[in-house]
């Protein structure tokens, strides 16, 4: 038993050897810890600091093949005993949670009180911690924004093991720095997000999915635009384009069941006579697309064809309202290929390459041109000056 | 270095008519709406545009001397208080709005632009600017971007931090770079809120609003705080999200109705302003509910705003409170707390036994949806030791809402006014945190320096017990409260 083992093990009663299944991106973690309190997690990341040790935070594992994989991982941190509903004031339309808790498990407990957190869920068990890491986000986003936006306060463990809180529990508050907005989207790399409150939203009484198959990109452009400027307050306005297949419109309206029903025909009548409306969830709905290669760009709404252009071949879906989407190639598309998507896309606005097959990568610029990076690097040194967590995971090779 | 050697230098890159030494004018810059806290800048300047902000700084930066950003001095804690020793950036100049994108929901904008005039200049295409502070006739972009700023309708919409999709900044280091929420560190919402201590903004893309299709308003009087908090609550539960709700006690009523003659129902003992908006047919349903909720909870008179005069008529007496307030009292502090809404009824009931055992009178107005408190301390400022007590109430009564888990700045910031008020909500190393954003982007500390913390933290020290003077308090930098 090594000296870092034994000294995990005294402040931690669930820790063992990390073996090939745990490897992030076939970096395989020494040692494999999973707190129970957020004390042990403190604990556990100060011994981890006495004993120089890098650390890489794991909630469900949805998305560990996102961003880079760690220059080392010698403590993979299994956030999944970290899992209880702290504090639901459903008078107050806020919760507060462990991050450790799967977002699926969250939306039981508040739908019990006609409450949501209005956050989708792109990805099978994700948890609330790694949603936050990774800032992901689906379709809702045009309404509510993105985790960032719902977050009102946040409990992180900074490298140095102390317990540091920023926000509160109250969704009108702006004392102090907004510490969940910088950790929200930071892949692990500045502290170990262990406990997160939320802004909350009635659940909608009634709802209705309109969906239309368009001619092409043009005209699915010239209908998200309708549906966009029209008094119809669309909760989501999204865009599926399968590789071969033809290119579908569908448009979210919430509110009261009568309500929705007017505003759901008044959707069907700008998206054209091919127009479906429904209940049920279109299949294709906020699903994180399934591709080996998948990049994901920020563009202009109005950017949708010239995106549908570039992904041409490839499957691309998105927030058509919000410009946020995402392209997926296969793993045969070849380097040349990838490099041509991401660079018309980077004329456009953002694009970064979530996850490749590992000998692709190395002849990828996996983030581009990521403005203020000197001042990024500054907070990582600030945050993890001996650079153990999730090193190299990040943005322009934050390690 | 002294400030007054640097004028030179800044007529070079400013030109005459940048740069203010007369000493009758710098006063004008005392002060921000924060009246009681002065000191007067010891320069003023007037850059143009993002180069000659940075140029700025860099001067400040080489010279070793603390700036301050100022867009219209509307902010309500200090935030844009001066030193005597440093340089006030005023961004008055800064206000053209240099793009108006419909067809993509935005408008680029530099900071000095007035909030108001965002939505003016974008509402003849259907749209407008969301976040609503009271001061939006006159107060900036720029402000709003340094204080996260909400407003009444900030309960549906949010706050500045949800409208803003990038700023182009310069850094406390002289650098002009943009800051964004993605990809990278969402350094872009850490910037806004951070009260102009992570640097100046110089050219913010906000995100514009449909305008709504209906907007349906009602005011609702109340026997009691109690009826009108009970109405609140119903309507929450009922899962209506309102665009506003706000209310009012007896005090502030007697006060408005001096002021303004808002013509508030007589006899009530609080009044509620409900406003809805969005699709007609869902709006006229959800008002009938809030209607039927409210005269549940005990309402006696209820008001429907017939057209955009009337609504504006029920307004008036909210919109007039602070000011009204100075007409039944000589002086008066504005506090501004926030508490979970469902402790509503519990922390009024307190905050009149403060009122109560003290003998100083405190008007109660609030944004009741999102549980922000603005009790009016009221006090006599020629009468010897009523503006210690009623600060002493004040204090008490955010003391109240961090113990029921609530916050001491629910909009307008923590700045110079409540400073000593953040070791009560967070703990050292929480402060400590925050103090590593700091010093990553302003390491020199220079940055409207003696804001948000009691305690800088020397950036380069390690966190921890701190033995003797603050080095930044021996050096003159910065003040311990």
């Amino acid at each position: 038993m090594t000296t870092s083992s034994k000294a995990l093990g005294e402040v931690c009663a669930d820790v063992r050897p990390g073996d090939a299944d745990d490897a992030v991106q076939g970096v395989a973690p020494e040692h494999v810890a999973a707190p129970a309190t957020v004390e042990e997690a403190s604990e556990l990341m100060r011994v981890a600091a006495e004993h120089g040790l890098a650390v890489v935070a794991r909630g469900a594992g949805t998305r560990m093949d996102w961003g880079a994989p760690p220059r080392r991982c010698d403590l993979l941190v299994d956030t999944r005993g970290l899992d209880r509903v702290i504090e639901h004031a459903a008078g107050d339309l806020v919760v507060k949670v462990e991050a450790g808790l799967p977002l699926h498990r969250l939306s039981e407990t508040l739908e019990a009180s006609g409450q949501r957190l209005a956050l989708d869920l792109p990805l099978e068990g994700s948890t609330v911690g790694g949603t936050l890491a990774t800032a992901a986000a689906g379709p809702l986003r045009l309404r509510y924004g993105t985790p960032r936006d719902l977050l009102i306060g946040v409990t992180v463990i900074r490298a140095d093991g102390a317990v540091a809180r920023a926000g509160g529990k109250v969704v009108k508050n702006v004392a102090g720095y907004d510490l969940g907005k910088l950790v929200t989207g930071s892949y692990g790399t500045l502290g170990l997000i262990v406990e997160a409150a939320f802004r909350l939203h009635p659940l909608p009484r009634g709802r209705a999915f309109v969906t239309a198959r368009t001619a092409g990109a043009t005209a699915a452009g010239e209908v998200v635009r309708g549906v966009l400027h029209s008094a119809i307050v669309p909760s989501a306005i999204e865009v599926d384009a399968p590789a071969d297949g033809p290119v579908t419109v569908g448009v979210l309206v919430e509110g009261s069941p009568s309500g929705v029903t007017a505003r759901a025909d008044a959707a069907a009548a700008l998206l054209g006579p091919g127009a479906e409306v429904g209940e049920a969830v279109p299949s294709w709905w906020g699903r994180g697309l399934a591709g080996e290669i998948l990049i994901e760009l920020r563009v202009k709404p109005t950017d949708l064809p010239r995106v549908l252009d570039i992904a041409a071949g490839a499957e691309a879906r998105g927030s058509a309202g919000s410009g946020a989407w995402q392209i997926a190639l296969p793993a045969d598309a070849g380097a040349r290929r990838v490099a041509e998507v991401l660079e018309a896309a980077r004329d456009l606005g953002h694009a970064v390459v979530l996850t490749a097959p590992p000998e692709l990568r190395e002849g990828l610029d996996m983030w581009g041109p990521v403005p203020a990076l000197g001042l990024m690097r500054r907070v990582k040194d600030q945050f993890d000056p001996e650079h153990r967590l999730s090193p190299g995971r990040f943005a322009g090779g934050i390690c | 270095m002294d400030v007054a050697a640097m004028a030179a230098r800044f007529t070079e890159l400013l030109g005459a008519d940048g740069v203010i030494t007369d000493p009758v004018r710098l006063r004008t810059y005392d002060c921000d709406g924060l009246t009681y806290h002065r000191a007067t800048p010891g320069i003023v300047v007037l850059p143009d545009d993002a180069e000659q902000v940075a140029a700025i700084v860099r001067e400040c930066v080489a010279a070793g001397v603390p700036y301050v950003a100022r867009g219209s001095g509307t902010g309500l804690s200090g935030g844009a208080l001066p030193r005597t020793d440093g340089v006030l950036i005023v961004t008055s100049r800064m206000r053209r709005i240099l793009e108006i994108d419909i067809d993509n929901e935005r408008a680029v904008v530099e900071p000095g632009v007035i909030n108001l005039d965002v939505s003016r200049a974008v509402r003849p295409h259907g749209y407008y600017y969301a976040p609503d502070p009271s001061s939006q006739q006159i107060c900036s972009i720029g402000g709003n971007v340094a204080e996260n700023s909400g407003g009444a309708h900030c309960l549906k919409y949010g706050f500045t931090a949800h409208h803003v999709l990038a700023c182009e900044i310069v850094t406390p280091e002289g650098e002009i770079v943009t800051l964004h929420d993605w990809p990278g560190y969402d350094l872009l919402g850490t910037f806004i809120g951070a009260e102009g201590t992570l640097g100046i903004t110089t050219k913010i893309t906000v995100r514009l609003t449909r305008l709504p299709e209906t907007v349906q308003t009602l005011l609702a009087a109340f026997e009691s705080m109690e009826a009108g908090g009970a109405a609140v609550s119903a309507i929450i539960g009922a899962g209506v999200v309102p665009a506003a709700i706000e209310m009012m006690d007896a005090l502030s009523i007697e006060a408005a109705e001096a002021a303004v003659q808002c013509g508030y129902p007589p006899g009530a003992g609080a009044v509620l302003i409900v406003e809805l908006d969005g699709p007609a047919a869902e709006v006229e349903e959800q008002f009938a509910e809030v209607e039927r909720l409210c005269r549940e909870a005990g309402s006696f008179e209820i008001r429907i705003a017939a057209d955009d005069t009337a609504r504006a008529l029920i307004w008036t007496g909210r919109k007039s409170a602070f000011a009204a307030v100075g007409r039944i009292s000589p002086a008066y502090i504005v506090q501004d707390g926030v508490i979970p809404r469902t402790a509503l009824a519990q922390v009024l009931a307190r905050i009149d036994e403060l009122s109560r055992g003290s003998g100083v009178r405190v008007a109660n107005v609030f944004h009741a949806g999102d549980g922000n408190l603005h009790p009016l301390v009221l006090f006599d400022d020629g009468e010897p030791g009523a503006g210690e007590r009623a600060e002493e109430v004040s204090g008490q009564i955010l003391d109240l809402c961090i113990e029921h888990g609530g916050s001491i700045t629910g909009e307008h910031g923590v700045g110079v006014d409540k400073s000593r008020y953040m070791p009560r909500m967070f703990t050292d190393t929480d402060l400590d945190t925050m103090q590593m954003v700091r010093c990553a982007f302003d390491p020199a500390g220079l940055c409207n320096p003696g804001k948000i913390f009691p305690t800088p933290r020397l950036c380069g020290e390690v966190p921890g017990v701190r033995k003797g003077v603050h080095p930044l308090v021996a050096s003159g930098q910065a003040e311990q409260f």
